[in-house]
C-alpha cells in the first residue's frame, strides 16, 4: 500500500501525559505548498504537536488525518512520506557523511542507494567532505547533511523542531531558502520554533500556541506584529 | 526488507563499536575484573570449591551483559536516532533484532576472552566439549540479550534507567543463568556429564524461542509513545 497526501487536517488533538496536559484540543490544516510555524514559548506544546504529527505520539483525543488516511492506521507506508528534523540531528557522530545517509536510505527502503547518496552530499554541499566522521564537522554543516537524511526518501510532509538552533547568519538564511523551495515543490513542511525571528521570512503562515491551546492562526505578512499580539492577549 | 534492516542496524552498530570501542572495552575490563576478584576469593592453596568456575563465568557474562544492554540504545538517545529509527518505513521488530544481533556479538567476544580465564584461574576444566560449551554460551547469551535487549528499548526515556534495567532484568532472566551455570558445571566435571549439558542446551533454546517471539510481537507497540 501506498500513501500520499497534500493535506493534514487536524480535529481537536489532545495529549496529557499523566496529569499534565501539553496539548488541548488544537485543531488545523495544512496544505501541499505551505510553509506551516509553531510559534510559541517553551511549554506551549510544539514539540508535542510535531510529535503527534509524526506518528511517534498518539493523541490522547482528536484525530489528525493524512489526505484519506487516518495517521493512527496507515503506519508504516504513512512514515514513508514523512522527514523528521530536529535539534537534535540524527546523525551518528562515528560514522562518516556517506556512511550515516548510505545507513538511513537503507532503513528507509530507497532504491539506487549510492545515486541517491551522491545527490545528497551535492546538496549539503559536502562532497568534499563525505568521508570525513561527522564527529568533526561543524553545527552548519551537521544541520545540512541532518535535512538531507530527512529528504532521502522524498518525503510529503517535512517535520522539523526549532531547525535554526546554534545556526549563524549564513546558515540560517541558506536554511530557510532551502525550505521555501522545499515547499515550492509540492511538499507540506511544519516547523516548531520560539523564535520568530529567525524564522521571519520562511513562513507563509504561523499557528501561534500556548500552554497547548491553540491561540491564533495568522496567514500573510505581519504575522509577527500578530503573533505578539496574540500572546500579549493571552497573558 | 524484514532481514535487509536488521543486517543495515547491526552492521551500523557493529562499525560504531569497532571505531569506538566503547562497549567491548568497559564490558570487558569489568568482567575480567570480576572474575580475578572473585578468584581471589574463593580459591585457597590451588583448591576451589566445587562448580564455583561455571557459576563465576555466568555472574560474570550477566554483569558485563547488563553493562551491554545499557549503552545499545543510550547511544541513540543521546542523538535522538532512535527516533530516526522509528520513523523509518522498516518494521519496527528488524530494528529489534538488528540491536540483539548486535549485543550477542559484544557478548561473545568478551566470552572468548572469559572462558580461558576462568579455566585457568579456576583450574575448570571448561573445554572438554568445546561445541557443547559454545552451544550452552550462545543460548544463553541470545536468551538473556532478547530479554535485554527488549527491556533496554522500553526504558530508554526513563530517567532511572540504569537502576531499572538490572531490577528488571535479573529476576525475568535468572532460568537462563542457573541453565548456564548447570549445563557449564556438567561440562566441567571430571567425566563431563553430555546428556546433561544437553539438557539445558535444549531448554536454553526453548527460552530463546520464547522470549525472542515474545519481544518480535511486543517491540512495535511498546516503542509507540
Amino acid at each position: 500500500m501506498s500513501v500520499d497526501f497534500d493535506e493534514v487536517r487536524a480535529s481537536g488533538l489532545g495529549r496529557h501525559f499523566g496529569r499534565r496536559r501539553a496539548l488541548s484540543n488544537v485543531s488545523f490544516s495544512c496544505r501541499a505548498g505551505e510553509v506551516l510555524g509553531l510559534l510559541g514559548p517553551n511549554g506551549a506544546g510544539k514539540s508535542t504537536l510535531l510529535a503527534i504529527a509524526s506518528t511517534l505520539l498518539r493523541p490522547s483525543t482528536g484525530h489528525l488525518q493524512y489526505g484519506a488516511h487516518e495517521a493512527s492506521r496507515a503506519g508504516a507506508p504513512l512514515r514513508q512520506r514523512l522527514g523528521w528534523l530536529g535539534h537534535d540531528l540524527q546523525l551518528y557522530p562515528e560514522l562518516t557523511a556517506r556512511e550515516n545517509l548510505i545507513f538511513f536510505a537503507r532503513l528507509q527502503g530507497v532504491t539506487a542507494v549510492d545515486a541517491r547518496v551522491a545527490r545528497a552530499l551535492t546538496d549539503a554541499r559536502l562532497e568534499s567532505r563525505a568521508d570525513d566522521l561527522v564527529s568533526g564537522f561543524s553545527r552548519g554543516m551537521r544541520q545540512r547533511l541532518a535535512l538531507e537524511r530527512a529528504l532521502l526518501h522524498d518525503p510529503r510532509l517535512l517535520l522539523l523542531d526549532e531547525p535554526f538552533t546554534g545556526l549563524d547568519g549564513p546558515s540560517t538564511i541558506a536554511l530557510a531558502s532551502r525550505l521555501t523551495r522545499l515547499a515550492g515543490e509540492g511538499r507540506l513542511v511544519m516547523l516548531a520554533t520560539h523564535d520568530v525571528d529567525l524564522a521571519d521570512d520562511v513562513l507563509t503562515r504561523a499557528l501561534v500556541l500556548r500552554d497547548g491551546r491553540l491561540v491564533d492562526d495568522i496567514s500573510g505578512r505581519g504575522w509577527r506584529q500578530a503573533y505578539r499580539a496574540a500572546l500579549s492577549r493571552e497573558s | 526488507m524484514f532481514a535487509r534492516t536488521a543486517w543495515t542496524v547491526f552492521r551500523k552498530d557493529l562499525t560504531v563499536e569497532v571505531r569506538t570501542r566503547e562497549t567491548l572495552a568497559t564490558t570487558l575490563f569489568f568482567a575480567l575484573s570480576a572474575v580475578i576478584v572473585f578468584a581471589v576469593a574463593l580459591v585457597r592453596d590451588g583448591r576451589v570449591v566445587a562448580d564455583a568456575a561455571a557459576g563465576i563465568l555466568w555472574v560474570a557474562i550477566a554483569f558485563a551483559g547488563t553493562l551491554t544492554l545499557g549503552r545499545t540504545f543510550e547511544r541513540e538517545r543521546y542523538t535522538d536516532t532512535l527516533r530516526a529509527l522509528l520513523l523509518a518505513p522498516a518494521p519496527r521488530a528488524a530494528i529489534y533484532v538488528g540491536k540483539l544481533l548486535a549485543v550477542v556479538a559484544v557478548l561473545l567476544l568478551t566470552e572468548l576472552m572469559l572462558v580461558p580465564l576462568v579455566a585457568l584461574l579456576f583450574d575448570a576444566a571448561l573445554l572438554q566439549r568445546p561445541g557443547l560449551l559454545v552451544a550452552l554460551l550462545v543460548t544463553g547469551t541470545i536468551g538473556f540479550a532478547s530479554v535485554g535487549t527488549l527491556f533496554a528499548a522500553m526504558l530508554v526515556r526513563a530517567r532511572s534507567r540504569d537502576v531499572l534495567l538490572p531490577v528488571l532484568l535479573y529476576p525475568i532472566t535468572i532460568p537462563v543463568i542457573i541453565a548456564g551455570v548447570r549445563g557449564t558445571a556438567a561440562l566441567a566435571q571430571l567425566v563431563p556429564d553430555e546428556p546433561m549439558a544437553t539438557f539445558w542446551v535444549m531448554l536454553l533454546a526453548a527460552f530463546d524461542t520464547v522470549f525472542v517471539t515474545l519481544a518480535l510481537w511486543t517491540f512495535d507497540p511498546l516503542m509507540t509513545d
